[in-house]
């Protein structure tokens, strides 16, 4: 369990490292808290030649408001997000999604602009960041573009990043108030890796939605949304019958879920509808 | 890749002391500690980040430091469990609350524990019964058995909060 070698950089500016991953010709890795690309070092699954640390890049680690969006620097932690007064009070789910993800002493290290990234199926920020809309902004030798997390995650472990880009900054908009929104998610133990889970927000309107957005994960290689469970609940008033009703037939559309030694696909489906039962709940009673 | 991979001059203040060393950049920093410091205090279990066995503090947070390379902590300020009891060999309140209420039987998952639970109760004087599990369930042990665990934790609270008060 020792990786093979590699070379290490630590470069003091964005500039810099942008530069090295040039140089680099597609054989240098960027490497942010490490808890998922060192495990992977580790186990050899991975064996880039050169470590690029973004740590000495300080205007990667902040969060901040500024219009209507809440701006997150790719290397803060997710302990600083879960700490931070500012996500607790304007995106709260945001925090519940960092709360589900592994423990203190992971979150400790992790950070979201690596778990953003890295585009684990299973990992919680990526179907946060489709749920609320983010955006992700990246420099690269061209400059810097900013890409909605619709267009962002492309397939397992795959990103919209070209391979000189590095991703800087996510933005969330702050949270619409009056708007429902929950966060669920099913692993074995507390901590764990999901096995399905999903991201909700939602808007009433004279009592009935206006708008829904269902966003599951665990169960694509991609965050997911079943667009037409979404579609078939605007315009309906919320009730648990209803949402039993559409969580059913959710667990049946998925089309092909994942299915590995953690679960199977049509344990999935099952998951699935009750984590999207009991999300839809949440969400509706938290909307005004 | 081309030629030899170059060592790192490495700078950590340990446990209150200054270590120099050189790692080259695979080394995680629970190698370093152990094999190059001979710090063996710090165990090392799956080293990909599931067991919590090496955890340790980095400048004041809890972490596994075999998801750490010693390259990237250079510089930074740790705590490992050679540092928690005194030198005279008193143990520190959270040791002692361990072997009050069968915190271990075979002890090799222990100096994670204790790190994790010193990071807690530093931060938190008096943690809720599911603030402890929350911390606790990021740490592996397969024989004494969590119950004994978490009675050690809530007793280490009380002490230190007593210590606190005096």
């Amino acid at each position: 369990m020792k990786p093979a070698p590699f070379e290490y950089t630590a470069p003091d500016t964005l500039g810099e490292a942008v530069q090295c991953l040039v140089d680099g010709a597609g054989e240098a890795k960027i490497l942010a808290g490490g808890q998922s690309l060192v495990p992977v070092l580790n186990m050899r699954l991975a064996r880039p030649e050169q470590l690029i640390d973004l740590r000495r890049i300080p205007e990667l680690d902040s969060i901040r408001e500024e219009d209507g969006r809440i701006h997150i620097g790719a290397m803060t932690t997710k302990r600083t997000i879960e700490r931070s007064p500012l996500v607790a009070e304007r995106q709260p789910l945001l925090l519940e999604a960092t709360r589900n993800i592994a423990h203190p002493q992971i979150r400790n290290r992790g950070t979201i602009g690596g778990s953003l990234a890295h585009a684990d199926p299973a990992a919680e920020y990526p179907a946060a960041a489709v749920a609320l809309d983010a955006e992700m902004r990246a420099v690269g030798p061209a400059g810097e573009r900013t890409l909605a997390a619709s267009e962002f995650f492309l397939t397992y472990l795959t990103t919209a990043l070209q391979p000189e880009e590095i991703l800087v900054e996510v933005s969330f908009p702050v949270h619409p108030s009056g708007h429902g929104w929950a966060f669920e998610e099913i692993s074995r133990r507390h901590g764990d890796f999901a096995m399905t889970g999903t991201a909700v927000t939602c808007a009433l309107k004279n009592g009935s939605y206006s708008q829904v957005r269902i966003v599951l994960f665990g169960v694509a290689p991609t965050p997911v949304r079943p667009l037409e469970i979404e579609t078939r609940l605007v315009g309906q008033a919320p009730s648990k019958e209803l949402h039993a009703e559409v969580a059913a037939a959710l667990g049946n559309e998925l089309d092909e879920p994942l299915s590995d030694t953690h679960a199977s696909a049509d344990y999935r489906r099952q998951l699935a509808s009750v984590v999207c039962q009991r999300a839809l709940d949440a969400a509706a009673a938290r909307a005004a | 890749m081309a030629g030899p991979i170059s060592k790192h001059p490495i700078q950590l203040k340990i446990n209150g002391r200054t270590y120099s060393g050189e790692a080259e950049p695979r080394t995680s920093l629970a190698d370093f500690l152990r094999d190059e410091l001979n710090l063996t205090g710090t165990h090392l279990g799956c080293e990909h980040g599931v067991c919590g066995i090496c955890t340790i503090l980095v400048d004041g947070s809890a972490v596994r430091s075999c998801l750490l390379l010693a390259v990237q902590a250079d510089g930074a300020e740790i705590l490992t469990v050679e540092g928690l009891g005194s030198p005279d060999g008193k143990l520190h309140p959270i040791q002692e609350a361990f072997a009050e209420e069968h915190g271990l039987q075979c002890g090799f998952c222990t100096p994670g524990f204790l790190m994790a639970i010193y990071e807690l109760l530093e931060s938190n004087s008096s943690p809720s019964e599911q603030e402890i599990r929350d911390v606790l369930g990021g740490q592996l042990c397969r024989c004494t058995g969590y119950q004994g665990i978490l009675r050690a934790v809530q007793s280490a609270a009380a002490k230190l909060g007593a210590t606190r008060e005096a």
